[in-house]
């Protein structure tokens, strides 16, 4: 169930140094920084001993216990890092409530938002990452769950080389069940393209989704008829465009299998690398480059003017001393 | 473990009510019957006023149920959120009831040591899967709801949608009010299909008086009703017959 606000509050802001102590293994975890806050709790960047951790706090007991059941299962599949590997489960006993609070520690993953990733460092590492994405998707999907609540928010880029983690295994679903969170920009009910039903197309359906919302500037919201709206937002952009055909594909729930789709749009990338698109991008970002060199060119050449003017006041100086 | 058929009135409004009981005190007379009140409130612009909020809180907490307040925007997202968790809350009182039965003592979630409490969240998430759930959808058409109708309505199929991707079966029925012959008013008898509600919607006529209350005993006595009748029928589980005056 969702936090009550007051509670959320505190539990949102617990100062840096805040040791959390569990109750029932007695191991303290002391808070660095939050990372992030959702609708089930918030998760920070600890230590214990000498280890980083990442803490998720909660006063829904129920939803905890559910999460830790998936990271559970999780981390039995072999070879394949599914979500965060958990460490520990416990429950702190509060200073300032009287009830304890549910936690459990997990692997800290360290690295870059999707989001933010793209925006940095280009376009072109979307279908590279949503092509990482499929892979670990198509894991999961043979393990016979649905990831559910996929959207670049839960997506880490760590690194290098730059690579996906899922994050947040709240909406995990078994497959045949009903979705258990997602978030609408990524749903495909939202958008009138499907039912709920925790199956692979689901997923593949927020992969699409997650490709085109990030090489897609302004927010997205649905107007009228959904699907038009977003083969309209594909077309009217030049590098979406070029994978207009795995995307549609994806959307319409084509897709019985992440590993189709995976493959679809390695195809369509490596069609790209020679397109005429690509190689006037290529000149924009040297010249962005050259730009900041050339900056970095200008700070050493005014350095070098700064000294000698501070040289020459510190000689005037000494020299005017000298003549007293 | 046997639950039967889980019971909710999901009450959507935007204010006070102002005419008849007190609504918390008719909720508290779902929650005796096992029927659950859960109350969205929805906002336009401004912030609700207290006593609207406070009126929310009581029904909700009298009714055994969740409360949310919510601007028209946000609207299916917390429909379909609300209904589910006030589903995993009252599934979640069942399982610790039986925990109760098993280890003899008043032992909840909570109490369970954190490592045992998945177990205990993978019954209720079956039961949450596969359980049959009646809900009875009461929507305030009161005049300051009009404006509101259309999200509302796009709230409750996407609510549908939701439910619809469950293993167990859903029925769903709406009633408006104030209604013109009683304070409720019957729009959809039981049906698994709340799409049906967009031929509806556009007649809604909007009146004056908000009776909050009296509203929601219209509403028990409906559940209770069919009830009586499947029961006569047949075992219980089979398919709702309709009345045929009403
Ligand atoms: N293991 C981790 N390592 C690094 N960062 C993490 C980790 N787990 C969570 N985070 C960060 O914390 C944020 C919130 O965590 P999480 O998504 O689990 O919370 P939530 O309450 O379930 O939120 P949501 O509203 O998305 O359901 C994430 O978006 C991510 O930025
Ligand atoms: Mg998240």
């Amino acid at each position: 169930m969702a936090m009550s606000h007051t509670s959320k509050n505190r539990l949102c802001n617990l100062p840096t140094g805040t040791v959390v102590t569990g109750k029932w293994h007695g191991r303290s975890y002391r808070l660095l920084r939050r990372l992030g806050s959702g609708a089930n709790g918030v998760v920070y960047l600890a230590e214990s001993g000498r280890t980083r951790v990442a803490v998720k706090l909660s006063d829904d007991y129920a939803s905890l216990a559910s999460e830790m059941n998936i990271l559970r299962r999780f981390s039995k599949v072999q070879g394949a890092a599914l979500g965060p590997s958990l460490l520990e489960a416990d429950d702190w006993q509060s200073p300032f409530a009287r009830e304890t609070i549910p936690f459990y520690v997990m692997e800290y993953i360290e690295g870059e938002n999707f989001a933010s990733f793209i925006r940095r460092r280009g376009k072109e590492w979307a279908p590279v990452l949503v092509v990482q994405l499929l892979s670990v998707l198509e894991r999961l999907h043979q393990e016979g769950w649905v990831f559910g609540d996929l959207k670049p928010d839960n997506l880490i880029i760590t690194g290098p080389p730059p690579s996906v983690r899922l994050l947040d295994v709240g909406g995990t679903t078994m497959q045949g069940r009903a979705v258990k969170e997602f978030t609408e920009l990524y749903d495909r009910g939202y958008w009138g393209l499907g039912s709920r039903k925790a199956e692979p197309s689901y997923d593949l359906f927020a992969a699409a989704m997650v490709m085109i919302s990030s090489c897609c500037p302004g927010p997205i919201e649905k107007k009228g008829d959904g699907r038009a709206q977003l083969l309209a937002i594909i077309e009217a952009d030049r590098f979406l465009a070029q994978y207009k055909d795995v995307l549609q594909k994806a959307l319409d729930g084509r897709y019985q299998k992440a590993a189709d789709m995976r493959r679809d749009l390695l195809a369509a990338s490596s069609r790209q690398t020679s397109t005429k698109n690509e190689r006037k991008a290529a000149p924009g970002r040297r010249s962005r480059r050259q730009a900041k060199r050339r900056g970095k060119a200008r700070g050493i050449v005014e350095t070098v003017v700064i000294a000698a003017a501070l040289l020459g006041a510190y000689g005037l100086y000494i020299y005017w001393q000298l003549a007293m | 473990m046997r639950t039967g058929t889980l019971r909710q009135i999901l009450l959507i409004t935007d204010g006070c009510s102002n005419h008849g009981e007190d609504p918390a005190a008719m909720a508290a007379l779902a929650r005796e019957q096992g029927i659950t009140v859960n109350v969205i409130g929805v906002l336009d612009k401004d912030a609700m006023d207290e006593s609207g909020r406070r009126e929310i809180e009581a029904i909700a907490a009298a009714g055994g149920g969740m409360s949310q307040v919510v601007y028209a925007k946000q609207l299916s997202q917390t429909v379909q959120m609300v209904t589910r968790q006030a589903m995993t809350q009252t599934l979640q009182g069942l399982v610790n009831r039986e925990l109760k039965q098993i280890l003899g003592s008043d032992v909840s979630l909570e109490d369970l040591p954190p490592d045992k409490r998945g177990q205990v969240m993978e019954v209720v998430d079956e039961l949450g899967e596969t359980v049959a759930l009646d809900v009875l959808i009461l929507i305030d058409t009161s005049g300051s709801m009009k404006t509101k109708l259309p999200t509302v309505k796009e709230a409750l199929v996407d609510l549908s949608l939701s439910l619809n991707a469950r293993m167990g079966e859903n029925r769903f029925s709406v009633f408006i009010f104030p209604g013109k012959r009683a304070h409720a008013e019957k729009m959809i008898d039981w049906t698994p299909r709340i799409e049906e509600l967009t031929a509806v919607f556009p007649k809604l006529a909007s009146g004056g008086l908000t009776p909050t209350g009296p509203a929601l005993r219209e509403a028990i006595a409906y559940f209770d009703r069919k009830r009586s009748l499947r029961s006569w029928i047949s075992g219980g589980d089979e398919p709702y017959i309709e009345e045929s005056s009403l």
